[in-house]
């Protein structure tokens, strides 16, 4: 299945793209996605996680279709 | 219930003024009228601050802000809210971010303006890069990061992403 990854802010810098479509397995978790997307970096622990536009755990499951967001902690106002 | 992400700079008093004129439904209703305004400074941490660059993500920053809204009418009696948030380009002296809250009394526009703004910074997806001014701060870099606030993520530097020994 296709899984497409987002990435913003200074970790889209750090890793220097925006997005990406990757093919997994079915069942795999997002902390998986990590390690198949980005095998040379560990997942960096004050990143943040969405899927399809809410916030989730890395223990979550993906499937088809979805979107999946890796981000900073979050300063708005 | 309004939220507006602005690419443009906004006049906050203007935009409070033409939603209250575009409901005129709650007029002789409401008896409080509390408003948030966030104006960018040009100092942060004793930096100066030229600019900065606001990022936000499309589709979860408007649901982000509608769910805090949504959270604030079931806990306080509201009858209207406008929320405008700026992203881009943002400088000095430029409105950030408006919100406003109209209700029957003082108290629920008070608190829930306040419940919505914090909501907002702890949840939205918003991003500020910050311009410094490379003349007023040692070692300056422009164009770094604030993954967190009070730290400032520095372009060029690992800034704590750690690469996996077997890579």
């Amino acid at each position: 299945m296709q899984i497409k990854l987002r990435y913003f802010a200074s970790l889209r810098e750090y890793i220097g793209r925006s997005e990406q479509i990757i093919e997994a397995d079915s069942g795999v978790t997002i902390r998986e996605l990590w390690a198949l997307a980005n095998p040379d970096l560990m997942f960096p622990s004050n990143t943040l996680v969405a899927m399809n536009l809410e916030y989730v755990a890395l223990a979550e499951v993906v499937h088809e279709g979805d979107e999946i967001a890796f981000f900073p902690p979050v300063t708005g106002g | 219930m309004l939220i507006k992400i602005a690419e443009q700079p906004f006049d906050p008093l203007r935009e409070l003024q033409d939603y209250q004129d575009r409901n005129a439904g709650m007029s002789g209703k409401y008896g409080a009228t509390s408003i948030f305004i966030g104006t960018m400074r040009d100092f942060n941490d004793g930096d100066v601050v030229s600019g900065m660059l606001l990022e936000y993500y499309p589709g979860m920053t408007e649901k982000c802000i509608a769910e805090a809204v949504g959270e604030a009418q079931e806990r306080w009696s509201i009858l209207e809210c406008l929320v405008v948030h700026r992203v881009g380009e943002v400088y000095p002296n430029q409105p950030i971010v408006l919100v406003s809250v109209w209700t029957g009394h003082r108290g629920d526009a008070f608190d829930a303006c306040r419940f919505i703004m914090e909501t907002l910074k702890s949840t939205a997806p918003f991003w500020k890069k910050e311009i410094i001014d490379s003349n007023n701060v040692e070692g300056g870099e422009k164009g770094s990061f604030e993954p967190m606030r009070g730290e400032r993520w520095v372009t060029g530097n690992s800034n704590g992403y750690a690469r996996n020994n077997n890579g």
